[in-house]
């Protein structure tokens, strides 16, 4: 399977890799997937007193699609407010990097990682986490 | 040094330009029908096909008469199971194989069941060997085949094929292997293996794809199996359809070359594995999968941990190799080989087999040990699970959210 040119893009020269202090309470850490499924996703945000993502950091053990989706979700989530950055949708990152059906649940993975990095955050701000209605195919 | 290099000889080999120019007058004036018996054209075409048949043979200390021309291993495997069950359900109907067999054997055997026959998937160690006192206890009086690979195409690791026959003729039963990557390799004899049935393939010894052989033992006892495909009636009868005559010239030179260039071969590639595994198990974390003594020379199966398999391979783009970790949304399970040896699903997630071949050189080993050296180390600085390693968390404390 031929991977796109901006899969390896990302895969080649990865953005924002890197790591945030966690027990900052201005940080929010999503942690998703499992080793024995080949995937496992560490998204970080640094978040501002008006609430605006600052900066954004992965780690990302998987293959070139899932180190592509998690290094494109941290460029997207940069100047994003938490409230916007919770309506990227994977089927966004799905359309930017043209994954074929395979890898899809890359970017699922990627977007559990995005509200799960938010409502780390939220939860330590003393806010409700917001809880996730998409059903994913 | 000409990029990619290809490191993936258990999938298949270049074809060996020697055998291609055997080959070439049997595509245009040596086109003959080696089944037309009346005129020259056929006389020429039989005649090569019989000598290809005396260069298989000999490869694998059979006789001529007992190598049935098919298209390939898969063919092999599915006419030798499936056929001796066929033959021989009067007597019996339990075949006994092994967890770590080829799909073409695995899927064969799955046949088998679903026209009533038993089948017994016998466990591997943790070295990918078969335990002979657990072979011994799944025989019954009803068993009439056992079915072990001879070298694993995953991992490369040998079985102990003669104690394997004999506890199979022990107990009155056939014994078959799939030899697809150990013949041509290292020496396989049927007679001192006690080998009844025997499936390889050209394109894994440098010849032609779309061609294969089975050996079935004529004497001692006289084996039989029930044909898969009606027809004319050729290979005596257990494989019908005009013969691949270009296909078979070519791997009879290649079964010719593999016995000239084996020994010498062998060794050349033994040492270039064991320069590339002891480089690449330097490395922190990394692990040879399978028993290192009986193993094939031109195999080494090593897991990065904390290094997805799929991934190291985008990273290494130069060396073309196989992985086991399968990330697809169709197939998030990893090899069912590795995890048949006990492998967790993140090691197994995190192999890579390297497979050299005839055409391998020291200076292409010097490249992929390079490679494949730094690429482990720039995924690992994207790793988070390197990174909680590192800080001495333990992987197993973490509630993961499976998906």
């Amino acid at each position: 399977m031929a991977y796109s040119d901006k899969v390896i893009d990302h895969y080649t020269n990865p953005r924002n890799v890197g790591t945030l202090d966690k027990s900052s309470h201005k940080v929010g850490t999503g942690l998703v997937g499992a080793p024995e499924c080949g995937d496992v996703m560490r998204l970080q945000i640094q978040v501002d007193d008006n609430n605006v993502i600052t900066d954004a950091k992965f780690k990302t053990f998987g293959c070139g699609s899932a180190i592509a989706s998690s290094s494109l979700a941290t460029e997207w989530l940069k100047g994003k407010s938490i409230d916007d950055a919770m309506k990227i949708d994977n089927m966004d990152i799905v359309e930017e990097l043209a994954l074929p059906p395979v890898k899809i649940h890359c970017s699922v993975l990627a977007e559990d990682a995005i509200k799960a990095a938010i409502n780390d955050f939220r939860v330590k701000n003393g806010l409700a986490p917001i809880a996730s209605e998409k059903v994913h195919h | 040094m000409n990029l990619p290099i290809y490191l993936d000889n258990n999938a298949t080999t270049p074809m060996d330009p020697r055998v291609l120019e055997a080959m070439l007058p049997y595509f245009t004036n040596k086109f003959g029908n080696a089944a037309s018996r009346n005129h020259a054209f056929g006389w020429v075409a039989e005649e090569a096909v019989d000598y290809a048949r005396e260069q298989v043979a000999k490869l694998i200390g059979a006789s001529e008469k007992e190598i049935i021309f098919t298209s390939g291993a898969t063919e092999s495997d599915n006419l030798a199971i499936k056929g001796v069950f066929e033959m021989y359900k009067e007597k019996g109907n339990h075949i006994i194989t092994t967890v770590t067999e080829h799909k073409a054997v695995l899927d064969a055997c799955k046949h088998v069941e679903k026209l009533g026959g038993k089948v017994t998937y016998l466990p591997v160690k943790e070295d990918g060997l078969i335990d002979l006192e657990v072979l011994k206890q799944a025989m019954t009086p009803e068993t009439i085949l056992v079915s072990v690979m001879y070298g694993n195409n995953e991992i490369g690791v040998i079985q102990p094929i003669k104690e394997i026959s004999a506890i199979a003729h022990k107990n009155g039963a056939l014994f078959m292997t799939d030899a697809v990557q150990a013949v041509g390799k290292i020496p396989v004899n049927v007679i001192t293996d006690g080998i009844d049935l025997l499936a390889l393939s050209a394109h894994k010894i440098y010849g032609p794809k779309g061609v294969g052989a089975l050996y079935v033992r004529r004497k001692g006892p006289r084996v039989k199996v029930t044909a898969q495909m009606d027809g004319g009636g050729h290979e005596r009868g257990m494989r019908s359809g005009t013969l691949n005559v270009p296909g078979i010239v070519g791997l009879g030179k290649a079964c010719e070359l593999c016995l000239q260039e084996m020994e010498s071969e062998a060794k050349r590639l033994s040492v270039l594995r064991d320069k590339l595994q002891n480089a690449l198990t330097q490395l922190e974390e990394s692990y040879v999968n399978g028993n290192v003594e009986h193993r094939l020379p031109h195999v080494a199966n090593i897991s990065f941990k904390y290094v997805e398999g799929e991934g190291l391979m985008m990273a290494m783009k130069d060396l073309a190799v196989s992985s086991g970790s399968a990330c697809t949304s169709a197939s998030l399970e990893p090899s069912y080989v590795l995890k048949s040896l006990g492998l967790s699903d993140d090691l197994a997630h995190s192999s890579i087999r390297f497979g050299l071949g005839r055409f391998t050189t020291e200076e292409e080993v010097d490249y992929a040990i390079e490679v494949t050296k730094k690429s482990v180390t720039h995924l690992r600085e994207l790793s988070p699970l390197w990174e909680m390693f590192k800080e001495g968390i333990d992987l197993n404390s973490i509630e993961w959210a499976e998906h």
